[in-house]
């Protein structure tokens, strides 16, 4: 047996500095404003060429002609790149079905050529001498159209268990319900961008704002018609991902790589803000109808829905997001009997991606939603009813995945009804929703449970490699992309504490396809288990090289060396030597000093045909508490009070996965309750524009919608099993815990009407929608009291 | 049309000629290779751009650079000195009061900008007027005068745990009103 590798993965190693709070990796660099991001790079280069897109706006069109001519000949422009430029595949989308130059306009604003020149003005000039002529073809926009016209993309996806008809017609209480979830603009604060050279070889250098280096690699090379290993992508960092650079940062890698070489000179292609909000996807809405049934207790014995995705254009990532939405309707409840159906809709949009949540959180909301409406209907408390729908040990998902840890959910759910002071300030409300007639308070509690893996099997491994030089230190690559997430401080707390040596050692190069090749997207909140798995590997296959080497110098057995803190010592020993002198020892003595690791994980496996598998290696949980007021005569709000309580297992670093908590609970608040992303849905000439093209349209959340309080705390227990030194996953699922602001504003809105009445809430629930859900359930007397008043 | 204007950027005087019509934000990334205020959205919509004109916070995307011609400017490269960070920057650091970084340097001048202000007198849209203005400002003076620089991230509340953090630790000014 191997004295370091065979370590379990869960085990932390005395004196490590795993779990120990520590900044960012570049915290240093961000307060100075010397953190570089793509688009600050091309301001080291001479003679760089700056992109302008040539957009077409309009919704859906053939591409009859595009002259170029007068274009070519304006001052400064160096080239206009256009689908017969292309000297691979003109194509950079997941099933062949998103051309980089389009013959056909697919949604409002779509790109269809690209003019480089000296300056962003020149092209920009250029691109407007560009005459496209087209003719428009029908259109569809919303979702609901699709719907209609049966219009769909991809795979359709049925998940079942059980006979959902049959509990359904024998079910003492029946509720059906539908909604249209809104869809979300990532508004990564750095647009999408991309700087490309070539080198003397003909090497293809990108370096990208994006979540996916290797994925942006394969496009590349597709694009340009050569191998991988001509093509390398970096990414020193992004402003920002949120999903929304996990396939959408692509194109503009391949046009900067496209124009580079053909051009001999670096591109830099940076979208402004207008054209990101136009050409990017974003989230994309939910349409969603539900039947379910009931038992006395408040018990779901039937659940039946269909669910449609807006796809926008193109397939994307839109069949794993479905995948994932489906994998999470049941949150944390048993649903015994279930079918549930996913499909696409394919609309004149933009194509719509992953986002933080993928898919998972709008599954969520449909149950949240039923659950919501049940507890008013079958008169039971919200809480109560939620708790009572939990899910128990040994009971299994409807895709047939025993539930880990399930007794979990009723431990972190009690603890924060205890520290939250739930049932106090649930009376509280009552008497304040009592004593005013025009403003009521809402209070709910919402539990989230997200299964972390890829859902997608084959993208569950990473890679690493770690260099170990004569002085000692250390140089540790890994597949995982920085957005902000804290991934490269908690790698560079892993390698630390794999090899026992003090962060000082240890230096964390970017992110590299020529170092670490087919690496997954960072994305699915895998990040850490992934990656980390990898650093510890690469890590501790070094130290087996390294123990005889210490043996030798210790006069002790390999299996009895430890090192911690930098001193390499041994069990039943006092002697000890320094890491320097031992890695000095071992270059003398001709041992390796430099390795790849590798991590997949075990245990799961999904079959998309029956969906039913060990689909997700662990689940995350977290509990919510949200308290609102509400104002009877406009519908504005506040968040009073928030408590959060999230399980990151063992934390790998708990400054970052805080600051992760509040940030998703942040998100997701925006996405539910301010962000309203519309299109022109009419038949005027601007069908299928995004309206909301800016910040001033568009709102985002600011300091000023910051819960008046925010307790946010990380659930302790003991140490967790099979991932990365016990930690567990937190980049997207406390972006669910946001739910309970929904739910508050929807008891909240209740409280205006009489006991008993349901309140349909849509989402976003903005001030206005708010407003109209309570004016629907107010009393007579008071409406006629708002409109006296 | 062109014009040679002079601008004292973070303790170094630079003369250049620019286009008239390039905003400050331009002139500072692109003709001064400054890349610490970024570019957001180019709208004034997001505050990422912040730069301290004078010692005053402002968008420098929605400023053209020859109405500046003589200007002293702080960016967040220029806060810190030889030896040390800025306190603002001590007290983000401390406060992991970012993620992505992005929106930070900007976030930091409009920081330094607006305790500046505070201590100068001026009221936001909360202040009550029946006490007085200045530091320390409290939780909900600082999210109303920095509701201008978003983050997308969501890190507000280390952000606010940062200024506080700040204030405390700067001399703080009271003004009678």
């Amino acid at each position: 047996m191997n004295p370091f590798s065979s370590r379990p993965l869960a085990e932390i190693p005395d004196g490590s500095v795993a779990g120990v709070v520590m900044p960012h990796d570049a915290a240093w660099d961000h307060v100075t404003g010397k953190a570089l991001y793509t688009d600050d790079l091309s301001h080291r280069f001479a003679h760089v060429l700056h992109a302008w897109p040539v957009q077409v706006f309009v919704a859906h069109a053939r591409i009859d002609s595009l002259d170029a001519a007068a274009a070519r000949t304006m001052p400064g422009v160096a080239r206009v790149l256009t689908a017969a430029d292309v000297p691979g595949i003109n194509d950079y989308g997941e099933l062949g079905d998103e051309p980089l130059f389009p013959d056909e306009v697919q949604f409002h604003g779509q790109a269809v050529a690209w003019v480089l020149a000296d300056t962003l003005e020149q092209a920009r000039l250029a691109s407007e001498a560009i005459e496209v002529s087209y003719t428009e073809l029908p259109s569809i926009i919303t979702t609901q159209e699709a719907i209609a016209a049966g219009q769909f993309q991809g795979p359709r996806a049925t998940l079942q268990r059980g006979d959902a008809d049959a509990a359904l017609a024998t079910a003492p209480h029946r509720l059906s319900g539908g909604i249209d979830i809104q869809g979300q603009e990532h508004f990564y604060l750095e647009t999408q961008a991309s700087f490309a050279t070539v080198d003397e070889s003909g090497q293809v250098f990108i370096q990208s704002s994006t979540q996916a280096p290797s994925h942006t690699q394969e496009v590349a090379a597709q694009v340009l018609g050569i191998p991988s290993n001509q093509v390398t992508v970096q990414c020193l960092r992004m402003g920002g991902g949120f999903g929304g650079k996990e396939t959408n940062a692509n194109p503009y890698a391949a046009v900067a790589a496209l124009g580079a070489v053909l051009t001999g000179r670096p591109v830099n292609v940076r979208l402004n803000r207008t054209q990101d909000l136009t050409m990017t996807g974003k989230r994309g809405g939910f349409h969603a109808t539900w039947e379910a049934g009931l038992d006395d207790e408040g018990h779901i014995v039937a659940y039946k829905a269909v669910v449609t995705a807006d796809g926008g254009f193109s397939v994307d990532l839109s069949p794993a997001v479905v995948s994932r939405a489906l994998c999470h309707v049941d949150n944390a409840y048993y649903l015994p009997n279930v079918h549930v159906v996913g499909r696409i809709a394919r609309t004149n949009k933009t194509s719509h991606t992953a986002f933080r949540g993928f898919g998972a959180p709008s599954g969520m909301i449909i149950t949240e939603d039923l659950l919501g409406q049940a507890a008013t209907k079958l008169g039971i408390g919200e809480e109560e009813i939620r708790r009572r729908n939990f899910y128990a040990p040994g009971q299994t998902t409807p895709y047939g995945q025993v539930v880990s840890q399930a007794g979990r959910m009723n431990d972190m759910w009690d603890k924060l009804k205890d520290t939250s002071d739930y049932d106090s300030r649930l009376l509280e409300v009552a008497a304040y929703n009592e004593a005013h007639r025009h403003s009521k308070r809402g209070l709910a509690i919402t539990p989230v449970k997200f299964g972390v893996s890829f859902n997608k099997p084959v993208l569950n491994q990473a890679g690493a490699l770690v260099l170990i030089y004569r002085d000692g230190s250390v140089l540790v690559n890994h597949g995982g992309t920085e957005m902000g997430q804290g991934l490269h401080m908690k790698m560079m707390q892993v390698a630390a504490t794999a090899l026992g040596l003090p962060l000082r050692r240890i230096r964390l190069a970017p992110t590299r396809t020529d170092k670490v090749p087919n690496t997954s997207a960072t994305s699915a909140s895998t990040g850490t288990d992934l990656n980390g798995g990898a650093v510890k590997n690469a890590c501790e296959i070094i130290l087996d090289r390294l123990a005889p080497v210490a043996a030798g110098l210790l006069g002790v057995n390999s299996h009895d060396v430890r090192i911690t803190g930098d001193v390499v010592g041994a069990l039943g020993t006092e002697q000890t030597v320094g890491w320097g002198e031992l890695v000095e020892t071992a270059y003398l003595q001709r041992v390796s000093l430099s390795a790849t690791g590798y991590y997949r994980t075990e245990g799961i496996h999904f079959d998309p045909a029956t969906y039913q598998g060990n689909a997700f290696k662990y689940y995350s949980r977290g509990v919510a508490v949200a308290e609102v007021e509400v104002d009877g005569f406009t519908g504005a709000y506040t968040t009073r009070r928030v408590d959060l309580l999230h399980d990151v297992g063992s934390s790998l670093s708990p400054l970052i996965d805080l600051g992760q908590i509040e940030g998703a609970f942040v998100q997701g608040a925006g996405w539910l309750t301010q962000e309203d992303l519309r299109w022109d849905t009419t038949e005027g000439p601007q069908r299928g524009k995004l309206l909301t093209q800016a910040a001033s349209t568009y709102k985002l959340p600011s300091f000023s919608e910051l819960p008046q309080v925010f307790n946010v705390d990380l659930y302790v227990h003991p140490t967790d099993d099979g991932s990365i030194y016990g930690s567990k996953a937190v980049g997207e699922p406390p972006l669910m815990l946001s739910i309970a602001v929904r739910e508050a504003l929807r008891a909240a809105a209740a409280a205006f009407g009489e006991p008993g009445q349901q309140v349909e809430l849509p989402s976003p629930a903005t001030a206005e929608a708010v407003y109209w859900a309570l004016d629907q359930v107010r009393r007579p007397a008071d409406t006629a009291a708002v409109a006296a008043d | 049309m062109d014009a040679e204007i002079t601008l004292h950027v973070d303790g170094r005087e630079r003369t250049f000629t620019v286009d008239t019509r390039t905003t400050l934000l331009d002139a500072l990334r692109d003709r001064l290779g400054n890349t610490s205020p970024k570019k957001g959205c180019d709208h004034g919509q997001c505050g990422a751009c912040t730069v301290l004109v004078e010692g005053r916070r402002i968008n420098s995307c929605l400023a053209l650079a020859v109405a500046h011609d003589g200007a002293t400017l702080t960016t967040a490269a220029g806060l810190a000195d030889e030896t040390d960070l800025h306190p603002m920057q001590r007290a983000f650091l401390d406060q992991d009061g970012f993620q992505c970084g992005y929106c930070t340097p900007g976030q930091i001048c409009s920081a330094v900008g607006m305790l500046q202000e505070a201590n100068a007198g001026h009221p936001s849209a909360v202040s009550t007027g029946d006490g007085p203005t200045g530091t320390p400002l409290n939780d909900e003076e600082i999210r109303e005068r920095m509701s201008g620089n978003l983050c997308r991230c969501g890190a507000y509340v280390n952000i606010v745990a940062a200024i506080n953090q700040a204030q405390q630790a700067a001399p703080q000014v009271r003004q009678e009103s």
